[in-house]
């Protein structure tokens, strides 16, 4: 994000835009014309009346929430019954102790890698590809969005029966070249492979337009003169496109954290067993799945809210890890 | 990398479609054949003829128009509030200046990065206390405006509209909503578009909050394709019937503005 920010300090008698007009602007010993005044604070104070619905709203429904689920998290509160005493870290520490919420976090940060690792390599070349003076190149960047629009729901449900322990079509296609079946459904690492499938499935072609509008930036005169020094198309790839689309890298990366830490729909819509904790054994349960097993079947709002912030804490962790590792990568890149 | 491609580019590309579509196709295929002929495994690769059948038990089996109505309801009012409210803040943290404007984009751009899905349970406290726990409207809440959206509107309106045009309004006595009406909003009818179609797309495939939120009759169409599975997880005829079903509003909506949404996501990407 390369935004130039104007930095200055906030005043607070200019934050309120709710007195135009009576401001300490207002009173002069000879007053401009009525009209001016209004104007002048309609062009003063107008700017805060257009960013206010958002600001509030925000509070309201994105920054408030997050708050309060703290204030939660240290209470007992029950789903029906409402809130009830202080206790401290207390539900923390039975989140904690609990046999699940440290199953549950292997498993998706498990999920997570299996999923985005091969993921962003398998976008990287497919920009490359798509990097090309294609032929109908606006159909071809269609057609890897295509998955984009089928919602996580559906792609569970469609990639639970590709999936199918018995009779699904990868087992089928595998008996086909002499493998075995595999239990995709109750073998650990092999739900988290077919989970992450869907992952890679749905977002693959999404974040491949993302690399390749960062590829088409990168200015041409490079490649030609890597082309002189006599760098093949593999080397210029690596040498000059990577290390050039690296912010570009970091923000899908970061994205990509956020949002495949808290996978929910693709584990619970794969499950096919009745409690759908995440399997039998919650070989593959998420650490979001925890959260909706102890707040909306267990009915304990407090354990509930302790696990959303544990996870608050699991993906700022991520969050800043990957950013360290992918500059260190990238400047890597960048000194050959 | 600016040169004619060959058969390799144009093979490893279509086979990365073929792969897109087949998860699709396969879909369709087991929600044609008939209960047994799915049960059995990999069906022949020709539709089976009895998807209508099997479309109408699905719709028996879940508030199936329920559903369509309150996920359209749903996903169009919130992406028109995103557009109207993120448009407006866009605006005036691309084209007006006043006293922090700084501080409180780096808030907006912080804020971006924030998994507010984490905020589930105040939520849901709070649409009980209001009394609108199970309404269509307790899903929408949460969607009505997005950080996302008034920086995306914020990089697209900073080149679209030129400072000396806002100037010039001014000089001829224009208020301030005047020239935004005037000025921004054909400006940022592109972006504005595309802004639209993602929000209303985010919000049709969302599942974690309308799950909670909502009563099982009266879900969106995710929520209903879930109570789906999970009652007919042995017959997946039945489910991925449905499961077609579903997505086709989406399919036909990536038909008419699938244009749109490329280039989306890849101005977002180079501005972002």
């Amino acid at each position: 994000m390369t935004t130039h920010l104007h930095t200055r300090g906030g005043d607070i008698d200019e934050m309120s835009p709710l007195r135009p007009g009576h401001g300490p602007r207002a009173v002069r010993p000879e007053p401009p014309q009525w009209r001016q005044r209004l104007s002048r604070a309609d062009h003063r104070y107008s700017p805060y009346l257009y960013v206010a619905p958002f600001f509030v709203l925000f509070l309201v429904i994105g920054m408030f929430p997050l708050g309060y689920t703290a204030w939660v998290s240290v209470h007992d509160w029950s789903l029906l019954g409402g809130k009830g005493d202080f206790v401290g870290l207390e539900n923390y520490r039975e989140v904690l102790d609990s046999p699940y919420f440290t199953k549950q976090l292997v498993n998706t940060i498990s999920i997570f890698l299996i999923s985005s690792v091969p993921q962003i390599l398998i976008a990287l070349v497919l920009a490359g590809l798509l990097d090309n003076q294609l032929r109908g190149r606006t159909l071809w960047r269609m057609s890897i969005l295509l998955p984009f629009v089928v919602s996580p729901v559906a792609v569970a449900i469609i990639f639970g029966s590709l999936f199918g322990d018995r009779y699904g079509l990868v087992n089928q296609a595998l008996n086909v070249v002499g493998i075995d079946n595999i239990a995709w459904h109750t073998n650990r690492l092999a739900s988290h492979v077919a989970i992450a499938s869907m992952v890679n499935w749905r977002w693959t072609g999404y974040n491949a337009l993302i690399f390749l509008a960062a590829m088409q930036a990168v200015p041409r005169e490079l490649y030609e003169s890597a082309a002189i020094d006599g760098a093949g198309r593999l080397r210029q790839f690596v040498s000059i496109t990577v290390p050039m689309i690296r912010p570009t890298m970091i923000f899908v990366i970061i994205t990509s954290t956020i949002g495949g830490l808290q996978i929910f729909a693709e584990p619970r819509l794969f499950d096919d067993t009745t409690a759908r904790n995440g399997g039998s054994d919650r070989q593959f349960g998420t650490i979001t799945m925890l959260v909706y097993d102890f707040g909306w079947q267990l009915r304990d709002l407090g354990r509930a809210s302790a696990t959303a912030w544990l996870l608050f804490l699991v993906i700022c962790v991520f969050a800043v890890v990957n950013l360290v590792l992918v500059r260190r990568i990238g400047s890597l890149g960048g000194e050959r | 990398m600016s040169r004619r491609p060959g058969f390799l580019v144009y093979g490893l590309l279509a086979a990365f479609v073929l792969g897109s579509a087949a998860p699709l196709y396969w879909s369709f295929l087991l929600g044609s054949q008939t209960k047994e002929v799915a049960a059995q495994g990999v069906p022949p690769l020709l539709p089976g003829g009895h998807f209508m059948a099997n479309a109408q038990r699905a719709m028996d089996s879940i508030p199936f128009w329920k559903a369509l109505g309150n996920s359209l309801l749903v996903s169009t009012v919130t992406a028109c509030s995103v557009v109207f409210f993120c448009t407006l803040a866009g605006y005036a943290f691309a084209k007006l200046r006043f006293r922090g404007r700084g501080p409180l984009l780096v808030f907006v751009v912080a804020t971006m990065a924030v998994p507010t899905q984490l905020g589930v349970v105040p939520l849901f406290i709070l649409m009980a206390e209001l009394g609108w726990a199970g309404t269509t409207f307790s899903v929408m809440l949460p969607w009505l405006v997005t950080a996302f959206g008034v920086f995306f509107m914020r990089q697209y309106l900073v080149d679209a509209v030129p400072d000396e045009l806002i100037e010039a309004a001014r000089m001829d006595g224009c208020s301030q909503i005047r020239v935004f009406l005037t000025v921004a909003v054909p400006a940022a009818r592109p972006a504005a578009a595309i802004l639209w179609l993602f929000t209303f797309m985010q919000v049709w495939t969302d599942f974690f909050w309308p799950l909670i939120a909502l009563p099982p009759d009266n879900p969106t169409i995710q929520v209903a394709l879930n109570q789906l599975q999970s009652g007919y997880f042995k017959d997946f005829s039945l489910v991925l019937a449905g499961t077609t079903l579903a997505t086709i509003p989406l399919l036909i909506l990536f038909v008419l503005a699938g244009r749109q949404l490329v280039s989306g996501i890849m101005q977002g990407a180079v501005k972002g």
